[in-house]
């Protein structure tokens, strides 16, 4: 698990390094959306009955925080995605394809 | 014995698609590196995200979809409009959302240790010291992210100048330090010091708050670089709770791009990490010599109007000024005067102007500037001795000659774009008073200098009337 850690780690700096200046906003917002990636988790958490074995399964207060945060990953995700779009929509335009 | 296979599948499947997705969040990250590939990132990352949350969906445990199916509908409710805001307000929004992210992965964290408190032997050592760091990343991020947010929103009752205070840095260190012995005690036996969890939850969010206290305008690009970093780590530290792979991989992506933009804002400044979190800005300025009353020369917008229409190169550099005079707009119709009349028009763009990385970009490439106009500080420094005219709109200490020479200056080494170096230079201001940083600025005592006053959208309105109002005698 570090070992992935570590691997990606060097993946990420490797190509964030390369990202063009002019993009930084978008990259952070890019970023902001995959990092909501606890999302995953936040699925687990939510929709899973917990409690110990024998215990009778329920919607208990794990279960509805981890509702909270899926609505804050939900959040995150489709906020992110979109507003990235919406910028990098407005570095398409270039010199050649003005009047 | 069928229900057992099916469930065997449908793991495996969550496999692959945990697999594909992290290969995706790759790719999308390394399409950034151009302007022409960077929209193929939006969709990489939206593929990615999409097969992940499947993946995740077909776990044969889940029971409760009706309270998903609310959650994720009330965060489309709540995220489609947030991603509405105007592009002047992205650093506010990117700061709410390190909040979002960072609250999530607290809670996160919060509802796996109370689920493995009540099962004896789920607590290992290496779950618990994965839940302490992702419940002390999460909180903090979250606070310090609202307390960002709200600086750069400027809301009333959270000070926009950096707040000091005796023995800060010692308290604050002391708070953390006090946070982390909690940790280390849960760690070693969760079960007796359970009621310790929520201490740490409360350090946590206090240490959020004062972190960003004492800091000011001028360091928010560095602020929500490292916020940004903090929110990846935290998605790791998800990860390592869950042992989940993906999240490691995501979260390490994220965490390392937080972390190089933060090494960028630093090395625009001149500045270490832990200049910026713990030496506030606000308080260096205390120096003597600025008895002396020096004069500076102002222009009429007209004037400059004439002396630009004769430039052969003109370069401007925008400033946080431009962003809050909304003056984007205007500058499009300078440019496409300037251009038409065949003068070269190009952009200087700073790392840190603005209130996040990239901020200026943004904003020139919303109002239709051709991205190929904006240009990096070390690039531009090569063709300012050759300019005829820079027009400085909004920008302070980014262009302020004394990072050059004056050892006494706060900002002495920073590198700066070298607006003095040009044969005219233009710079429009409200007033005279001091920048963010509370430093005087040498460049609107030079020679060459001369202030056009006034709100950088009307000023630059009017150079654009300037301009269009000669044309026809030509």
């Amino acid at each position: 698990m570090l070992f992935v850690f570590m691997l990606a780690s060097f993946i990420g700096l490797g190509v964030i390094t390369r990202v063009s200046r002019l993009l930084h906003t978008p990259l952070m917002s890019l970023t902001n959306a995959i990092s909501a990636i606890a999302i995953v988790g936040a699925i687990t958490v939510t929709g899973v009955a917990h409690g110990g074995a024998g215990a009778m399964p329920r919607f208990s207060i794990i279960n509805f925080l981890g509702a909270i945060a899926l609505f804050a990953s939900t959040v995150n995700i489709v906020s992110g995605f979109l507003i990235t779009d919406r910028m990098l929509k407005m570095f398409k335009r270039q010199e050649p394809t003005k009047s | 014995m069928n229900a057992v296979l099916t469930a065997l599948a449908a793991i495996q499947a969550t496999e692959y698609a945990y697999l594909v997705a992290a290969g995706l969040f790759i790719l999308s990250l390394y399409w950034m590196n151009s302007p022409q590939t960077a929209r193929r990132s939006v969709l990489a990352g939206v593929l990615a995200m999409s097969l992940a949350v499947l993946g995740a969906a077909l776990d044969p445990h889940i029971a409760y979809w009706g309270w998903m199916a609310l959650a994720i509908a009330l965060g489309f409710a709540v995220g489609v409009p947030l991603s509405w805001v105007p592009l002047t307000a992205v650093p506010q929004r990117t700061a709410l959302s390190h909040a979002f992210g960072g609250v999530a992965v607290g809670l996160l964290g919060t509802a796996k240790f109370y689920d493995w408190l009540a099962i004896p032997g789920e607590l290992t050592y290496f779950r618990t010291t994965a839940i302490v760091a992702e419940v002390l990343l999460g909180f903090l991020t979250f606070t310090g992210s609202l307390m960002a947010a709200g600086k750069l929103q400027e809301i009333k009752w959270i000070p926009q100048r950096p707040v000091t205070y005796p023995f800060q840095n010692i308290g604050n260190l002391a708070l953390l330090a006090v946070a982390i012995l909690c940790g280390l005690a849960l760690i070693l036996d969760p079960h007796r010091f359970s009621l310790l969890f929520p201490v740490i939850v409360l350090l946590a969010l206090a240490f959020g708050v004062l972190l960003v206290l004492p800091i000011g305008g001028a360091d928010m690009p560095t602020v929500i670089s490292l916020l940004n970093s903090y929110a990846g780590l935290s998605a790791v530290a998800v990860g390592f709770v869950l042992d989940n792979m993906l999240l490691v991989t995501a979260g390490a992506l994220d965490g390392s791009s937080g972390l190089i933009l933060s090494i960028i804002m630093c090395r625009a400044m001149n500045r270490s990490f832990t200049n910026v979190l713990f030496g506030a800005f606000g308080q260096v300025q205390a120096r003597a010599g600025a008895g002396e009353a020096r004069t500076a020369k102002s222009e009429t917008p007209e004037g400059a109007a004439q002396i630009m229409e004769q430039a052969s190169l003109v370069v401007i550099v925008p400033g946080y000024g431009m962003a809050v005079a909304q003056a984007q707009h205007r500058v499009k119709e300078l440019y496409d005067l300037l251009t038409r009349r065949g003068i070269d028009v190009r952009f200087a763009i700073h790392p840190v102007a603005g209130r996040m990385p990239g901020h200026m970009n943004v904003l020139l490439a919303e109002s239709e500037i051709p991205y190929d106009k904006l240009i990096e500080m070390d690039e531009i420094n090569h063709d300012l001795p050759q300019a005829d005219v820079v027009l400085v709109i909004g920008a302070n200490d980014v262009v302020n000659p004394a990072a050059r020479h004056d050892k006494s200056s706060p900002i002495y080494g920073m590198p700066i774009i070298d607006a003095d170096k040009a044969r005219t230079c233009f710079a429009i201001k409200r007033s005279m008073n001091p920048g963010f940083a509370g430093i005087e600025n040498e460049l609107y005592f030079a020679d060459r200098t001369y202030m056009l006053f006034g709100d950088a959208k009307a000023v630059v309105g009017e150079l654009v009337k300037g301009l269009s109002g000669n044309s026809g005698g030509h």
